[in-house]
């Protein structure tokens, strides 16, 4: 192990994020907070309760995957990319590091980003509505799956993507749109039974079920699906990050 | 025993030199375009030497010097590093080189004490400030350490992928064309370091379009040209072996024409008439400039001055592509 290649690279990244603190922490907390006024406090006080909890309070675990998700990938994919766009990335090929490393690093680097993101977050959602975490531990644990499961996804963008448009592409088209329709304003029992069945196909829905169900003990699906599945998608994830290393596609000419 | 002792390091030190630091064996590349840039390279580098490598435009030069370095994936061939497989092996191999590329990739935010550093963690070494405050001292970047890469100059910029590369104490350093875009002054520092390098023990890669560079600094000269290497040769032993020499006659009385009696010599007349040139073969037994001598007395042409010039490696360099193409 290059653990001395696994914390330059770390440090390196994290660096990035204190640089640019305005806009990966200071601009989604402040619209985050946007959506606690207008949804928890404008329009959620005119909202029944869900399941005996509050319109705002609902919304909160949904928010924050919606945050979590979108940073990220974002976080992720800019981190690989950025060094293919400027041709940085000739050092870290010719560097003696594993594939796995690599990994660590820059997806390490970026999910330490979301999780302190979400716990921001959380701590901002605490001074709009009363918040009660039942099961803290599985909170933790959904948090750090997801946002690893999802700084993949975004690794993956990022050396796919050959323009920068590609890489606001996948969370702009794809990921926003399932977070929406995965039920972070919503529970799902609320749907059509056709429309909750599609639902169910969006992987989404199981991160914020489960994740939701760590605070309040309710889930639209059964927490352990949503375990699981979350799971599963970290294990395509790192499926794809393996071919991509075997083939060198993208990276390597 | 004693005598044994004292003979060792001796014994070592030449196989050493004998060995070849870099193997690279029957190496094609041809990349997904279809474009065949490699076609079965065999190359051996020295420990210790300064090799250089010559080659116009799209000969192939970066292409092999990034599947050593593990930038590009070679169709087929093996490149061994100190012994060490580079696929296999890789990061014995990786963490001996040092590669400064030709493009100016560098970071844009960070400062040069960070890109730096990162550099040296990323090739598995622990921190040492004391050898990142050397490197960029030599360099002449200590007074920029706190600078944002973003605000250097392109010889800055240069100077500054020199120093990530020998931030990790590479025993092997690649240049590729380290000069492009360089002023003179820089140039000449530059050289300066890459022969202090050498001095340390450490073997030196470069390509180079200035060839009298490679001509005043390698030890040995390959030319590439097409994904082939034409030759690899000893640089003294080239210049000897393809070298031609050149003898100028300043004439006293500017000359219409070459006088036929002469005419198998080739001499050339200079336009204004003054001065003869004789082209002749180092190699050969008999350089005749003896019998041209007498020959020009007897034509009755006088000449107040003369003097000889030895071919450059650019000459050599352009002779050789020319009779391959």
């Amino acid at each position: 192990m290059n653990i001395y290649a696994v914390r330059a690279i770390y440090k390196f990244e994290m660096a990035r994020t204190w640089r640019t603190l305005l806009q990966s922490i200071i601009s989604p907390v402040i619209s985050t907070s946007l959506y606690f006024v207008v949804f928890g406090a404008a329009i959620g006080s005119r909202i029944s309760q869900i399941n005996g909890i509050s319109y705002g309070a609902f919304i909160v675990p949904g928010l924050i995957m919606l945050s979590l998700l979108t940073q990220s990938i974002s976080n992720a994919s800019f981190g690989i990319y950025f060094p293919r766009f400027t041709g940085t990335i000739y050092e870290l090929l010719s560097a003696p590091v594993s594939y796995i490393e690599i990994v660590i690093s820059y997806v390490g680097a970026a999910a330490t980003k979301s999780i302190i993101l979400g716990l921001i977050i959380l701590a901002t959602a605490g001074l709009f509505v009363p918040l009660q975490i039942i099961h803290p531990f599985w909170m933790i644990l959904f948090l750090a799956l997801t946002a690893v499961t999802f700084s993949l996804v975004g690794f993956i963008i990022g050396i796919w993507a050959d323009g920068f448009e590609k890489l606001q592409l996948v969370p702009l088209l794809i990921i926003t749109p399932l977070t929406f329709l995965g039920g972070s304003f919503y529970s799902i029992d609320i749907l059509p039974p056709l429309w909750q069945t599609i639902t169910l196909f969006n992987p989404v829905v199981y991160l914020i079920s489960g994740f939701r169900w760590s605070f309040y003990g309710i889930a639209d699906v059964d927490v352990a699906v949503s375990l699981t599945m979350t799971s599963v998608f970290l294990a395509i994830s790192l499926a794809i990050i393996a071919w991509i290393f075997k083939t060198g596609y993208r990276l390597k000419t | 025993m004693l005598n044994r002792s004292k003979q060792t390091p001796a014994h070592s030190t030449i196989v050493a030199f004998m060995q070849a630091i870099i193997s690279v064996s029957n190496l094609s590349k041809i990349y997904a375009s279809g474009f065949h840039a490699l076609k079965g390279v065999n190359l051996e580098i020295r420990r210790g030497e300064i090799f250089a490598l010559l080659g116009p435009n799209g000969a192939g030069k970066t292409t092999l010097i990034n599947s050593i370095c593990g930038i590009v994936n070679p169709t087929s061939g093996a490149i061994s590093v100190d012994g060490h497989d580079i696929v296999r092996d890789y990061r014995a191999a990786r963490s001996m080189i040092g590669l400064v590329p030709q493009e100016l990739t560098t970071d844009a935010f960070e400062s040069v004490w960070a890109t730096v550093s990162f550099s040296r963690g990323l090739f598995g070494k622990p921190k040492n400030p004391g050898h990142i405050e050397k490197v960029l001292k030599v360099l002449s970047l200590w007074d920029k350490k706190d600078s944002r890469v973003m605000t250097l100059s392109g010889g800055m910029k240069r100077r500054l992928l020199i120093a990530k590369a020998l931030s990790h104490e590479p025993q092997i350093l690649f240049l590729d064309e380290p000069t492009a875009g360089v002023d003179v002054n820089l140039r000449r520092d530059m050289w300066q370091l890459v022969r202090s390098l050498k001095e340390t023990g450490a073997t030196i890669v470069l390509t180079t379009h200035y060839i009298n560079e490679a001509e005043e600094m390698a030890d040995r000269v390959a030319v590439i040209n097409r994904g082939e290497i034409m030759l690899v040769e000893n640089k003294v032993d080239l210049m000897r072996k393809l070298g031609k020499k050149q003898l100028t006659l300043q004439l006293s009385k500017p000359l219409h024409s070459v006088p036929a009696k002469l005419a198998a010599y080739q001499l050339e007349l200079s336009s204004d008439g003054c001065s003869l040139t004789y082209t002749y073969d180092v190699q050969g037994e008999r350089t005749g400039i003896n019998a041209l001598l007498e020959d020009l007395n007897m034509a009755g042409i006088m000449f107040s001055d003369l003097q000889t010039t030895e071919s450059s490696l650019e000459d050599i360099f352009v002779s050789l592509l020319e009779d391959r193409q």
